[in-house]
């Protein structure tokens, strides 16, 4: 139990020590960059919930994430504002107006609604078959956020989102997203999903119900994930689908997977390292593009190297970089080590 | 009638053209039961090469075959930098380093060409129609149905006579037991990434002769149709990609003709959504194909 609550509290004293970081220097710039790195540690987490315990890829993650997000801004645009961005909206709709936190909840608990009932029939797969049909579901995903005219504006950009996330509302969703994931695995649901990770057969013959099980982690992952996504729309204001496919997809992913999606404190360290690493090869990009040394726009370095990182890792250490262990348990085993010694 | 042989013809050519997409994936995935994300970007290299070599005024079959070269390379590459370093470690980790690798060469498409189309040059006869028995259709169309036949009889004949073919059903069945009777294993896999290289592109030609123009994210319709061929067709059977290739297409083309235009923008939800149900009902896919031992 003591190295659980070290995990919790180094983990979070991190995001805390951001937090503190970002205010006492006071840049606007970096409180944008520490905002958004509390909420991709919220869909990180939320990827890890599913990924790490059930061991099967989740390409329908950011699909949830729209699905939140969606869901959040419907509810908060104000009514007046309405008529303007969604002119198709649904006559029920129109006059619905909530705050921006009960409607991050609700985003989060349609999201899970939604993961509930498409995803029940699916968790019997496994391998490549698993993959393929949680990649079909984002693409279905994404297709219906596309041509839903009425709710999402189709295509176009969604407007009028009321701007409600700040850092330390992001930094607290984060932090109660490290504590969920945590929670998570080590509760029964969690280590029995593990166990069938490791060995489908051997715990389905043990009498573990992995299907269910695994479609527990997927709902609980998608309500992470939409309470991300709705965080993410309250933050930027304004979006448009595409904001929720691949490309979200791959950084999200790679984050996970440079950290080492077994692990909770695999998940936040990739979040901090390659948030890090991507606003600074931004501000190449941008310096590179301002400084008009190339006849075109210069786009795509961050992904090329986030790419080539996410390779290296998983040549040299496929785990990721905590493969196993959470820190709380590694510091605690090397603590205990040193006292056997002396 | 007419209707009949114009839906006929729509239907044959745009399965053809989705056998031959699926048929390159799933030749990767019957030896190493492995997906390869990357699979769009093969198409992506052979448009970009018919591209940059556009301008050199040599014969068009000398361009594109030049252009199925380096979609071939590119397959070999692909191989050797996402596939054969992680291979034997997780399933998990091949199927991020494809995906990385996807988007490793999206991105440099998009950093070293441009973000914005590329005109790609095309013989004269891509853009011509003919009238058949009273109905009019795109010359593309029936070189598409040619090139599948042949195709489709080439890799029939190359699977079934040829040593290579036959080691590479083995290595298909049960890769282990064909690695202790003498096939070699990493030279077996990379003539399937090569093969599947060059079905990728000459299908990228034909492909990118629809619209004449490359882009960057050319590659990710036809990821998504072979996924969606060789899941419905059997992940496990060469013959169940064709017939998943033939069975989308009709299925596509039969909703592109009943859906009301309201509803045909939605039409790629309803075909995985189609997906999915087959994937329940079979997991398999429609056709078994050969039992098969453990990954390896």
């Amino acid at each position: 139990m003591l190295r659980h609550l070290l995990t919790i509290a180094i983990l979070a004293g991190l995001v805390l020590l951001l937090v503190a970081g970002v205010e006492a220097l006071g840049v606007r710039v970096f409180d944008r960059i520490a905002t958004n790195l509390c909420i991709s540690l919220v869909l990180v987490l939320g990827l890890q919930i599913f990924m790490g315990n059930s061991g099967i890829l989740s390409f329908a993650h950011i699909g949830f994430m729209g699905v939140g997000a969606y869901t959040s801004a419907l509810l908060t645009i104000p009514a007046q504002m309405k008529g303007m961005a969604l002119p198709d909206l649904y006559a029920v709709l129109q006059g619905v107006q909530l705050p921006p936190y009960a409607a991050m909840v609700v985003g989060g608990l349609v999201a899970a609604a939604v993961a509930a009932v498409l995803s029940y029939p699916l968790m019997r797969l496994s391998d490549a078959a698993a993959v393929i049909t949680s990649f079909a579901l984002l693409v279905v995903l994404h297709t219906i956020m596309t041509n839903w005219s009425n709710v999402t504006n189709g295509p176009r950009t969604l407007f009028g989102v009321p701007r409600a996330t700040d850092l330390p509302m992001a930094a607290i969703a984060a932090i109660l997203a490290v504590i969920t994931a945590l929670a998570f695995k080590e509760s029964r649901t969690g280590r029995l999903l593990r166990a069938s990770r490791d060995d489908e057969i051997a715990a389905g013959a043990l009498g573990v119900h992995t299907a269910q099980l695994r479609w527990r982690s997927f709902v609980l992952a998608a309500f992470v994930a939409g309470i991300g996504g709705a965080l993410w729309g309250h933050f930027i204001t304004s979006f448009s689908p595409n904001a929720f496919y691949l490309r979200e997809t791959f950084v999200i992913l790679g984050m996970l997977v440079i950290g080492g999606a077994n692990t909770v404190t695999g998940a936040v360290i990739g979040t901090f390292l390659v948030t890090g690493a991507f606003e600074g090869l931004r501000a190449i990009e941008g310096a590179l593009n301002s400084a008009r040394i190339f006849s075109e726009q210069v786009i795509g370095i961050t992904e090329v190297v986030l790419a080539l990182a996410m390779i290296a890792v998983l040549i040299l250490r496929p785990g990721g970089l905590f493969p196993t262990r959470e820190i709380g348990a590694l510091l605690a085993r090397k603590f205990a080590k040193r006292k056997h010694v002396s | 009638m007419t209707f009949a042989l114009q839906f006929l013809i729509d239907v044959l050519s745009l399965g053809g053209a989705y056998a031959l997409m699926a048929l390159g994936l799933v030749i990767v995935y019957g030896i190493l039961k492995l997906v390869n994300f990357a699979y769009g970007e093969l198409i992506m290299v052979a448009g970009y090469t018919l591209f940059l070599v556009g301008g050199s005024g040599l014969p068009w079959l000398v361009m594109a075959a030049v252009a199925v070269l380096m979609a071939v390379i590119a397959g070999i590459l692909t191989d050797y930098v996402a596939f054969r370093p992680v291979r034997a470690k997780s399933v998990t980790a091949v199927l991020i380093t494809s995906f990385a690798f996807s988007t490793l060469l999206q991105n440099a498409a998009l950093l070293f060409i441009s973000p914005r189309p590329r005109n790609v040059p095309m013989p004269a006869a891509f853009s011509q129609t003919v009238e058949l028995a009273g109905v009019i259709t795109p010359v593309r169309n029936l070189i598409t149905i040619a090139a599948a036949v042949v195709l489709l009889g080439v890799f029939t004949f190359l699977m079934r006579r040829t040593v290579l073919g036959i080691a590479m059903r083995a290595a298909a069945t049960n890769f282990t037991m064909a690695r202790m009777l003498g096939v070699p294993a990493n030279l077996i896999i990379s003539s399937a990434f090569a093969i599947s290289g060059l079905l990728a592109g000459i299908v990228g030609i034909l492909w990118i002769g629809r619209i004449g123009t490359v882009v960057p994210g050319i590659g990710n319709e036809p990821l998504l149709v072979a996924f969606i061929a060789t899941v419905i067709g059997g992940m496990r059977s060469l013959g169940g990609a064709v017939l998943g290739g033939f069975l989308l297409a009709l299925i596509d083309t039969t909703l592109n003709y009943t859906l009301s235009q309201e509803l045909l923008k939605f039409r790629d939800a309803f075909t995985f959504s189609l997906v999915i149900l087959i994937l329940l009902w079979r997991p398999e896919g429609l056709l078994k194909g050969p039992a098969t031992g453990q990954r390896t």
